[in-house]
């Protein structure tokens, strides 16, 4: 009996060890290929050129346009998400604090909405251009995805501002200030690292997202100079260009794919190096 | 003035989901005129032309992956996530957990990138030639895969955190009783942590139900109604992504479009309502 007791121990230690290292090799491993694959096709040319002529056959060029375009568009998106989002986040912790339940079902209808695709969003988005009489364009574009950071941005804020304690609101309060001054100049100063963290996860996974800017950014190869024209995004760059059937165009997909990896690499490491900086200025 | 605008911003977020409701029922409701909800729904027969639209087989397709997908990818994130929070130092997991959550903000494409590049080929060199068939490797396999993997990191960070609000002390007290460390996990942490668990393996299938680019990238796109999963397939949000240029073309198209946009949304929300609400009481208690 108590023989049996320890090979099951072994056993399962085993087993979850091997899971627990696959896990790590698999996702290792995707990233290895990844770059492996596109290193080699990577040069200064794609990064900082505009398709020319025959691109798409293996003519000249570079995806300047879809990474300016992504960025134009995240941007965008992330500075609308910002004006609907961080009010939003800072009336559900200053307004509603003391009404725990109505705050808990917001969070909750928060998160479920976290969970929405991407393509339900850009059949939406789809469905208000066409109401709105736009074309396929940057400012679709960008409501779009608006639409799609939002939730993340207002849930990641909130959940660094409701661990600021509230004693810190009502020392404010006897100091005679206002609630929106307390949200503004306590709270929002902070949970300014938490901001920033927040901020660069919806830019990034606005960046990164395809399937709702497929049928309301359009793609072009210029760079957009207004709202109006559509603009081209790099996830759907990478996409198009690898279901070509020319190895050159596939390579620069593959190219492509390593500077998007680089680029959300870049944004998901600034953003804990970051909300650790700032975290240093916040009264503890 | 601030007031109003803070008030508004939360009103405006609270409003996103009712308006998509509305916003894709509206842009469906001509097909649900004169097409029953159940025809709809059970019909298999798919001739946009003809003004037959049956969406047997992209649900079908849809439910195939994510079944595909929470297999491969349910045992491994379990165990891993016991080995991470129970059986492995501290150390490890310190080092795992921005890896996991970095891992998860890679972008989709990305995935389907490695999808073509490495599991296509498996599939279509190693796989169907040691089962005695051919196989394209574009294949509901192939896009059960790269789901699974894609929500690794997803499930494997809900685990964790499951597992860490786990006190102590119960831990302690199995193990001072004589258990032995997967007893303890046995009896303790899959018991106690069960409510969570679920709802991460929920909230995972949710996530992979309404993955767009990186299965239409590997799955074939092709109308199939099969068990094997050797054969391509063809998911709703594929359907959505790959007919939007022609679909003013066709009359009702739009809106049979719009009518799979809106079954995706119903079913998500509802998956993601249960289990978030499941979470929720679980974590007041």
């Amino acid at each position: 009996m108590n023989r049996w007791k320890i090979i099951e121990e072994w056993i399962f230690k085993i087993i979850s060890f091997i899971a627990a290292y696959s896990v790590v090799i698999i996702l290792l491993y995707l990233l290895i290929v990844v770059f492996n694959k596109g290193v080699g096709a990577l040069s200064w040319e794609i990064v900082f050129s505009l398709p020319e002529g025959g691109y798409y056959f293996g003519g000249g060029g570079g995806i300047l346009n879809a990474i300016v375009g992504s960025f134009y568009l995240s941007l965008g998106a992330t500075v609308l998400a910002v004006f609907i989002g961080l009010p939003a986040a800072l009336f559900i912790n200053v307004q509603l604090i003391r009404l725990k339940r109505t705050q808990n079902t917001i969070r909750f209808f928060l998160d479920a909405l976290w969970g929405i695709p991407s393509i339900v969003y850009g059949a939406f988005g789809f469905a208000v251009m066409l109401l709105l009489g736009l074309n396929a364009s940057l400012l679709a574009g960008i409501i779009t995805v608006a639409l799609l950071i939002t939730p993340i941005l207002v849930r990641a804020f909130d959940e660094v501002l409701k661990t600021i304690p509230v004693e810190l609101q009502e020392a404010s309060y006897s100091l005679g200030s206002t609630r929106t001054e307390t949200a503004l100049k306590v709270l929002f100063k902070q949970g300014f690292a938490g901001f920033i963290t927040a901020l660069l996860l919806a830019f990034g996974r606005g960046i990164g997202d395809a399937a709702s800017v497929l049928f309301t950014a359009g793609f072009t190869d210029n760079i957009p100079v207004a709202l109006d024209e559509p603009v081209a995004t790099l996830p759907l760059s990478i996409f198009f260009q690898l279901s070509s059937p020319i190895e050159e165009v596939r390579q620069r997909a593959y190219a492509a794919a390593v500077i998007l990896t680089v680029i959300i690499l870049i944004i998901s490491v600034s953003a804990r190096f970051l909300s650790k900086r700032y975290s240093k200025n916040s009264i503890k | 003035m601030v007031n109003i605008w803070m008030r508004g911003g939360l009103y405006i977020l609270l409003a996103i989901p009712v308006l998509i409701g509305i916003g894709l029922y509206w842009k469906a409701a001509p097909l649900l005129r004169h097409e029953s909800l159940a025809n709809l729904l059970f019909s298999g027969k798919w001739f946009p032309m003809k003004g037959e639209f049956g969406f047997l087989p992209f649900i079908y397709s849809s439910v195939y992956v994510t079944l595909l997908a929470f297999i491969l990818s349910v045992p491994l994130c379990l165990f891993a996530a016991i080995y991470l929070t129970q059986f492995s130092k501290q150390r490890l997991l310190n080092f795992m957990l921005p890896v996991i959550d970095i891992l998860a903000g890679i972008p989709s494409v990305v995935y389907g990138v490695w999808g073509i590049l490495v599991i296509v080929p498996l599939v279509s060199d190693k796989i169907a030639p040691f089962f005695g068939t051919t196989s394209s490797g574009y294949s509901l396999l192939a896009g059960g895969i790269v789901l699974a993997v894609m929500c690794i990191p997803y499930i494997l960070n809900m685990l964790i955190e499951v597992f860490h609000t786990i006190p102590v002390g119960m831990k302690e007290a199995s193990l001072s009783l004589g258990a032995t460390h997967w007893e303890m996990v046995k009896h303790v942490i899959i018991r106690k942590g069960f409510p969570g668990i679920i709802s991460a393996f929920g909230l995972g299938i949710a996530k992979a139900f309404g993955e767009t680019i990186a299965v239409l990238m590997v799955v074939g796109n092709t109308l199939n109604i099969t068990l094997s999963p050797l054969k391509p397939g063809y998911p709703l949000p594929a359907l959505i992504a790959n007919n939007y240029g022609e679909m003013m073309s066709i009359p009702d198209y739009d809106s049979a479009l719009m009518f799979a946009a809106l079954l995706l949304f119903v079913v998500i929300l509802i998956i993601n309502l249960f289990f978030r609400y499941f979470i929720h009481k679980t974590e007041q208690v």
